[in-house]
C-alpha cells in the first residue's frame, strides 16, 4: 500500500518524525485498535487515533447519547442526544479522517463475545465505566495475548496503565477481584471533571500509538495516577504478582467471568 | 515509625499494614496495598509487619471511564 499525495500531506507531521517516517505511518494505517466504550475515555482515544490514521478502529458501546454526556464525551454533539454512541462516534471520526475504517458494535462486551471481538484487533483500550467490564477486558486480553491500555477516571483523578500479557503486571496483579457492588462510586454518582477524561484518554491513545510503532517505553509495570486538583502525576511501580489468579504461575482463572453488574452505569 | 505513604512521609504508631489502614480509617476491601513494591494479599494485611522507612502505596479502585 502506498500513500496518496493528500495522505502524505495529512500525515506529514508524523512522517517528519524519524521515529515514525513513512514506514511508521504505514504501520499505523495497518493497525487495528479496539476501543471498549465510546464515552469519556473512548471519545478522545478514538478521535486522536482516527486523526493519527489508524487503519481500523473498533468501537463497542450499547448506550445512546445522553445530554449529561456532552460535558466530556467530545465525539457526541447536541443533535446526537438519543442516538447510539457507537454510530455518533463513527460519524465524527470518519468526518475527520475518511481513511479510517470504523467497525461499530452496538452491544455490551460480555464473557460470550469478548474473546472473539478482541482477537480481531492488535491493541485494546479500556474506556468502560464499571469494574465487571474492566476485569472482563483485562482477562480477555490476557487470554488473547493482546496489549491493553487500561484507564480509569473519577472526580478529579485519573489513572493509566499499559498491560502487555506475560510481560508486565496485569490489572489483577494489583486488584484481585472487583470491589463489592456499590462501595466504589461511579462518575454518575460522584462526578467527573470533563477534561480529566480528555487527559487520561489522550494518554491512552499515546500508548496505543507507541505500541503500534514500537517506540519508546510503554507504561508497563507503572501505574500513572493524575490529580487535576494539584496538576500532579504520580508514578507507582508495580510488578507481576506471583499470586495473580490470572497471569501468575498458579493461576486459577481459565474462563471469562461475567460478574454481576452492580447497576449498569449508563452515563 | 516513619513510613512513606503514597509519596508522603508520615509518622505513625503502627506495626502492621492493617494498623495503618485502621489508623487512616480505610476499608481494606477498597484498596490494593503495595509495600516496597510488593503487592500484599488481602488476607496478609494483618500479618505483614512494617519497619522504619517502608514505602507503602495505597491504590484505590478507580472505575470510571464514561
Amino acid at each position: 500500500m502506498s500513500f496518496t499525495e493528500d495522505q502524505i500531506t495529512r500525515y506529514s507531521r508524523h512522517i517528519l518524525l524519524p521515529e515514525v517516517g513513512g514506514k511508521g505511518q504505514k504501520k499505523l494505517s495497518q493497525a487495528k485498535v479496539f476501543v471498549v466504550g465510546a464515552g469519556g475515555l473512548g471519545c478522545p482515544v478514538a478521535y486522536y487515533l482516527g486523526a493519527a490514521g489508524i487503519g481500523t478502529i473498533g468501537l463497542i458501546d450499547s448506550d445512546v447519547v445522553d445530554l449529561s454526556n456532552l460535558q466530556r464525551q467530545v465525539l457526541h454533539h447536541t443533535p446526537d442526544v438519543g442516538r447510539p454512541k457507537a454510530i455518533s462516534a463513527k460519524e465524527k471520526i470518519q468526518a475527520l479522517n475518511p481513511d479510517v475504517q470504523v467497525n461499530t458494535y452496538e452491544e455490551r462486551l460480555t464473557a460470550k463475545n469478548a474473546r472473539e471481538l478482541i482477537s480481531q484487533y492488535d491493541v485494546v483500550i479500556d474506556g468502560v465505566d464499571n469494574f465487571p467490564a474492566k476485569f472482563l477486558i483485562n482477562d480477555a486480553c490476557y487470554m488473547e495475548n493482546k496489549p491493553l491500555v487500561h484507564g480509569g477516571i473519577l472526580r478529579f483523578e485519573g489513572r493509566v496503565m499499559t498491560i502487555v500479557p506475560n510481560e508486565s503486571a496485569c490489572y489483577r496483579c494489583i486488584f484481585k477481584n472487583p470491589p463489592p457492588p456499590g462501595v466504589v462510586p461511579t462518575c454518575q454518582e460522584a462526578g467527573i471533571i470533563g477534561v480529566v477524561a480528555g487527559i487520561i484518554g489522550t494518554i491512552q491513545a499515546t500508548e496505543a500509538v507507541k505500541l503500534i510503532l514500537k517506540i519508546g517505553q510503554p507504561l508497563t509495570n507503572r501505574l500513572l495516577d493524575f490529580d487535576a486538583r494539584t496538576t500532579a502525576f504520580r508514578e507507582i511501580r508495580v510488578k507481576r504478582n506471583p499470586s495473580c489468579t490470572l497471569c501468575g504461575p498458579n493461576a486459577s482463572i481459565t474462563e471469562l467471568i461475567d460478574y454481576d453488574e452492580p447497576e449498569a452505569c449508563a452515563l | 515509625m516513619e513510613l512513606t505513604i503514597n509519596g508522603k512521609v508520615e509518622n505513625l504508631e503502627v506495626s502492621t499494614v492493617m494498623d495503618v489502614l485502621k489508623a487512616k480509617d480505610i476499608d481494606p476491601q477498597l484498596v490494593a496495598v503495595e509495600v516496597n513494591t510488593e503487592m500484599i494479599d488481602q488476607e496478609n494485611l494483618g500479618t505483614t509487619s512494617l519497619k522504619e522507612n517502608d514505602k507503602l502505596e495505597f491504590l484505590f479502585f478507580m472505575g470510571g471511564g464514561a
